[in-house]
């Protein structure tokens, strides 16, 4: 049977074939989806793990267990579960253990662009690349018999264009492979360092018997056509290539660590000239180039962003497609740019931060979008958990006075992913920091996953939450007030209170993300123009359904759902539920 | 047409193009084409300007369509409309929804909104079809059946049967949405 699937749902499908037993993740676009469909498997145990290390740690732990496991991240969480990575190629798996690692050139939905296949390198294990849904399924089960025969974890390295992409793939049936036989052996699963000096022995060797298997796996092959150009690439790009350079012969590689070295000189020696096309790193061209042999690439391609086919085109001296011109229009277009949701609770928040001035140490989520215009009411973002370290590290360099108007911003699940412990810092090296956890009851730019702290697993069983308030006081923070960030006028004077006060604080600001939100009255508010005097004040929120008219607003009832928070702002009381009384 | 036929949805976050390019990927493929979609999730879902590329046919290799090799726009937006004009290869087909909706810097007075978007559009194309999505939708019951008001106007372009259409969007819309969403889809297709 075939279906068009996502390379995420595929990925879900391969496994689930594969007789894999446990999945596991942390979310993170473009990699979500993968453990969402691998959950809606009843014979897979899949969890959202707290963040990706202990992800990588249960993965690992069920395959040495001895049965296949799978974990997925995004590029930046493999920077989280790389000290369990590093160490699990020494003591290789037993039941197959695969890493998914979701790149995103171009930056879609990350902070930045960084190319997992120099981690699958740094951590010696073998790295596959599908170019499309059916090979991420068929790569996805292979690996699992490659993780098994080799003793290694893999990876497989997506980018956002595959994984979000939909393509046509064959579907089969699951193949329950059961349990590997499980065995206590201390010297290859302690890594003390006697035994670690055995498995790195171990490690080398792997690779070597690797790059043999590279050289005729059908991972990677040859497609001749014309001998002038001959192109290498992997990936997405290989069907950018195909679409654009219909001459060009092509070697694919769907493995592209360890390398094929002879069947890439056997290439090399027939074409005239030779190219490289990849996105991100110039990770195949270096080698190559230190194999001797003159290749081009990144003097052609850029490593920033993505790669597309009108890149190949333009970058290859081909003439580009006859197209609507409209670049006299174009560059004076107003831009789009995301912005907080008509509801989103977080816009509270930001309105008191950005009335106070006060500086924000921000965090990842979707809460980042309360640092753009009009509410500029974040200083920094560095990646998961960093705000509360940041505010600490400002205010040991600036001073205890600094810290009077600094602030640490953090999502609920961002807290549990790697917050907490910037937080024991505060408390165990005496900063005086005030952290906000925004606490919106779900896990919400990725799309809303559950986590610890909203009461349900992945699969929806119910859990006991945990206990935010309980966390931060047996942390050692002694003041703890809890919130609603829609009633500016008590967060105003808690935020004040909080910041003034010389020791370590947590606000937890409550309120359930507007977009899960079954229970609240969504009826629209209006303007009674007739009330409104014009001050502007309302605009300050940066609600997309507040527009200016003139000298005066008006709301986009299509748009508007209700929350109210306008007419706490509003100094005229012009604003009134529609159908409602006085309007 | 060739052998692929490239279809760019474009609109603003929260409008439906998702739902619309999945009943658009169904039809074809009970037509027996080929099918490629490509589509960003994330950050650009908050309101940002979102698109999803169709491509049907053969032999396809890109899940992207490159650039300037657009046969139709359908946008859900007219500044929308306009931004991705480039997209689409000189003889193209653009069925633009006539709804306006402000960004962030429009909003704050930063940008101004281009209020001739329409007519630049027509200067530049033949075959435009302007729609009144919000009407439609509106008069069918749910202003949010914007999207399948356009995929109507859309299955007109492509000349599908209506029952292959209405078939996709039983085994796509949960049952208590459908009978709105086949209105607007059928007063956006007649």
């Amino acid at each position: 049977m075939k279906k068009l699937l996502t390379g995420n749902e595929a990925i879900a499908r391969g496994a689930w074939e594969a007789g894999v037993v446990v999945c596991t993740a942390y979310p993170g676009t473009p990699s979500t989806q993968i453990t969402e469909h691998a959950a809606e498997y009843d014979e897979m145990y899949a969890e959202w793990s707290p963040n990706e290390k202990v992800a990588l740690e249960v993965g690992s732990g069920a395959a040495i267990a001895g049965g296949r496991a799978m974990v997925a991240m995004k590029h930046v969480g493999v920077n989280v579960a790389a000290d369990p990575l590093f160490t699990l190629a020494y003591t290789g798996i037993n039941g197959g253990l695969l890493l998914v690692a979701a790149d995103d050139p171009g930056m879609h939905s990350s902070q930045n662009e960084q190319d997992s296949r120099h981690f699958g390198r740094a951590a010696k294990i073998p790295i596959l690349e599908p170019a499309d849904s059916q090979e991420a399924k068929d790569f996805t089960k292979l690996a699992f018999g490659l993780s098994e025969s080799f003793d290694t974890p893999v990876m497989l390295r997506v980018t956002t264009r595959i994984a979000h992409a939909q393509t046509v793939v064959e579907l089969a049936d699951r193949q329950e492979v059961g349990l590997k036989k499980y065995e206590k052996n201390a010297t290859k699963y302690v890594m003390i360092p006697a035994y670690a000096r055995r498995r790195h022995v171990i490690v080398e060797a792997r690779l070597d018997q690797l790059q043999e298997y590279s050289e005729t796996a059908s991972l990677n092959r040859i497609e001749w056509n014309d001998t002038k150009i001959g192109v290498i690439t992997s990936g997405v790009t290989y069907q950018y290539v195909k679409e654009t350079m219909k001459d060009a012969s092509i070697l694919k590689l769907g493995m592209t660590f360890p390398l094929p070295r002879k069947l890439i000189a056997e290439f090399a020696e027939q074409v005239d000239k030779l190219y490289v096309i990849e996105e991100l790193e110039p990770f195949i061209e270096d080698y190559i180039k230190s194999w001797g042999i003159e290749v081009h690439g990144k003097d052609t391609f850029s490593v920033i962003g993505e790669i597309l086919p009108e890149t190949i085109l333009e970058r290859m001296g081909m003439p580009p497609a006859k197209n609507i011109d409209n670049s006299e229009v174009a560059t004076a277009l107003p831009t789009r740019p995301p912005v907080l949701c008509p509801g989103c609770p977080h816009r509270g928040l930001f309105y008191v931060l950005s009335k106070l001035k006060t500086t924000v140490a921000g965090d990842i989520g979707c809460y980042t979008l309360g640092s753009l215009a009009p509410l500029n009411a974040m200083d920094t973002t560095i990646c998961m958990g960093a705000s509360i370290g940041n505010a600490i590290g400002m205010e040991k360099a600036r001073g205890k006075e600094f810290a009077r108007n600094l602030v640490a911003v953090i999502g609920d699940s961002t807290f549990i992913h790697s917050g907490i412990t910037g937080l024991i810092d505060v408390v165990y090296n005496k900063a005086t920091t005030t952290t906000i956890i925004l606490d919106n009851r779900t896990t919400g730019m990725t799309g809303h996953q559950e986590n610890p702290t909203t009461g349900f697993t992945l699969k929806g069983e119910p859990i006991k939450e945990l206990n935010l308030e309980l966390l931060v006081k047996a942390v050692g923070v002694e003041r703890v007030v809890v919130v609603d960030p829609f009633d500016l006028d008590k967060l105003e004077k808690v935020l004040k209170e909080e910041m003034a006060a010389e020791e370590p604080s947590v606000i937890i600001t409550r309120r359930i993300c507007a977009l899960i939100d079954k229970v609240s009255d969504k009826t629209p508010f209006i303007v009674s123009q007739a009330a409104c005097s014009g001050c502007m004040r309302c605009m300050k929120l940066a609600c997309p359904c507040i527009i200016k008219e003139g000298k005066k607003v008006r709301i986009n009832t299509a748009q508007c759902v209700g929350c109210g928070l306008c007419v706490t702002v509003c100094p005229s009381e012009a604003i009134k539920k529609e159908g409602g009384a006085n309007v | 047409m060739s052998d692929i036929t490239n279809i760019l949805i474009v609109g603003v976050g929260g409008q439906g193009t998702i739902l619309a390019s999945k009943v658009l990927a169904g039809v074809v493929q009970k037509k027996g084409y080929e099918v490629k979609i490509a589509e960003i999730h994330g950050m650009s879902q908050r309101g940002g300007s979102v698109f999803t590329q169709v491509r049907y046919g053969k032999n396809i290799a890109s899940p992207t369509i490159p650039h300037g090799e657009a046969d139709i726009l359908l946008a859900f937006e007219k500044l929308e409309a306009l931004r991705w004009l480039s997209y689409l290869k000189q003889n193209g087909i653009i069925l633009v929804n006539d709804q306006r909706i402000d960004p962030m810097p429009v909003i704050m007075g930063a940008a101004e909104y281009p209020s001739d978007a329409m007519d630049v559009i027509k200067s530049k194309l033949q075959d435009v079809s302007v729609i009144d999505g919000v009407s439609e939708a509106t008069k069918a019951g749910n202003i949010k059946t914007v999207n399948m008001v356009l995929l109507g106007s859309l299955s007109k372009v492509l000349g599908f049967e209506e029952e292959v259409w209405i078939e996709v969007m039983k085994e796509t819309i949960p049952p208590k949405f459908l009978d709105v969403n086949i209105k607007a889809f059928q007063a956006g297709r007649n």
